[in-house]
């Protein structure tokens, strides 16, 4: 097959219907008061992290809500749960349960009942 | 005495109810704590969306009370209202009897030194938005030290959407406040940068949409969609704030000379008492709750000759409190004259 050098993008939209929405459901389930998230961004503001490497966890949250987990395992690594997110939340959220959970659905999607989403473990960056 | 109606607060809804009362013939009592009518407005300058002065608003409406020779009590704290309707309880133990009440005790400023991460009451620089107005009357705002700011920051909803300090409501008319803050500062100071920090611009009423276009397209004001979650001094005596720039998704770094906090409204400390006495609910945020939230907003569930007029149930603007003022006034009259009821 001859290289023409042509590449066709993925599409960058949101596919929303053919995401796959299983952990997004289970860590609704484990983090209920997630769904209250109003997107202040106070967490990413107060950051440890976030303010020296790429790692935004508002964003980050609201992609899983959506069915995108591209390279979450990555993502979540950078987190060193110092829980000043938590701290900062005018909603409450408790966010470190949900890093936790979003770990461990990681580690053990299967023991967890969950099957292994699409991608969640790719060591690859966020699209 | 017949007809008498006591009317809790003498701000601008209380004020309201006792003139539609008079024109009735009934004999309404303002009860105000303060030494002297108008409540919350007094300290205001200009009014949004209009920058009508606060005075062109408030003036008539005293200046009415006097001319209608209504009945005023000052410095006279209500500390408790009848179950039934039928009188109040003044601080000192004093019994004013009534035929109902009108409760238009009004709103609190939300305190900004619970927010302790914005530094209010510790940074010299940071005040809040009824400090500025007090700067606008004397139409020079000024950094501690006399300087005029090159840049001054807005910060919405502080002690609102806030379950951190307890108030989860939205006191509403912020958004428009800090829009015409900005813009008035950028009047007063066009070399000065504003930059107002938001989560979401609630602009419900009329008129106020397009002041928040202005404030973009005619006064340069930046608006950027974070909301600010700690201040600390710079060794220059700035102010730096930490945010999100969440519509970019990075964490964001910014210095002014000024950071204004746009405080909510709170619940009034004395609705507590009043309810306790007079039987009343409660919302969740602490508020009084009304009957209802339409046919029913300025009347209370639980008994027939108690009514509610402006912030003493949710926060709201001035046209709505008087508006409302109006409304509890004429349900006050039915209630002890009779009549159709709607």
């Amino acid at each position: 097959m001859v290289d023409w050098g042509y590449t066709i993008n993925k599409p960058r939209a949101i596919a929303y219907d053919a995401n796959d929405h299983t952990w997004e459901n289970a860590l609704q389930e484990a983090v209920p008061v997630l769904r209250s998230c109003i997107g202040c961004g106070n967490c990413t503001a107060t950051c440890t992290a976030g303010n020296f490497v790429p790692f935004n966890i508002r964003k980050l949250q609201t992609l899983v809500r959506r069915g995108e987990y591209a390279g979450l395992r990555k993502e979540l690594d950078k987190c060193m749960l110092c829980g000043k997110c938590r701290l900062v939340c005018p909603r409450g959220i408790n966010t470190r349960k949900m890093i936790v959970t979003l770990k461990r659905l990681l580690a053990q999607p299967v023991a967890a009942g969950i099957p292994v989403a699409p991608g969640a473990a790719s060591t690859a960056g966020q699209r | 005495m017949e007809n008498t109606i006591a009317i809790i607060g003498g701000g601008v809804a209380g004020m309201q109810a006792a003139l539609t009362l008079k024109e009735l013939g009934m004999r309404p009592v303002i009860l105000e704590r303060e030494e002297r009518l108008g409540g919350k407005l007094n300290t205001w300058d200009r009014l949004f969306p209009t920058w009508t002065p606060a005075r062109e608003v408030l003036d008539p409406l005293l200046e009415a009370v006097r001319g209608a020779g209504i009945e005023v009590r000052l410095g006279a704290a209500v500390e408790g209202v009848s179950p039934d309707g039928r009188g109040v309880t003044l601080a000192g133990g004093e019994r004013l009897a009534a035929e109902a009440v009108v409760v238009a005790s009004g709103f609190d400023l939300f305190d900004a030194r619970l927010k302790e991460e914005y530094g209010y009451g510790i940074y010299d620089n940071v005040i809040t938005s009824a400090d500025l107005e007090t700067m606008f009357r004397e139409k020079r705002v000024l950094t501690a030290d006399g300087r005029v700011p090159r840049r001054v920051a807005i910060l919405h909803c502080v002690g609102s959407r806030d379950e951190k300090v307890k108030q989860n409501h939205c006191s509403r008319v912020c958004c428009i406040t800090g829009v015409k803050q900005a813009m008035e500062i950028r009047e007063l100071y066009p070399e000065c940068e504003v930059f107002n920090f938001y989560m979401d611009m609630r602009m419900f009423g009329p008129g106020y949409e397009e002041i928040y276009r202005q404030s973009q397209e005619e006064y340069k004001v930046v608006h950027i969609r974070g909301r600010i979650s700690e201040v600390s001094p710079t060794l220059d005596g700035r102010l730096q704030m930490k945010t999100e720039d969440t519509l970019i998704g990075r964490p964001m770094k910014m210095e002014a000379d000024m950071l204004v906090l746009l405080v909510g409204m709170c619940p009034a400390r004395s609705n507590r008492s009043l309810a306790v006495s007079g039987n009343l609910s409660l919302g969740d945020s602490g508020f009084f709750a009304a009957a209802d939230a339409f046919r029913g907003n300025t009347r209370c569930g639980e008994n027939g000759r108690i009514f509610f007029a402006g912030t003493a149930t949710a926060p709201k603007n001035v046209g709505e409190s008087l508006n409302e003022g109006t409304a509890a006034a004429w349900q006050a009259y039915r209630s002890v004259k009779g009549g159709a009821s709607w």
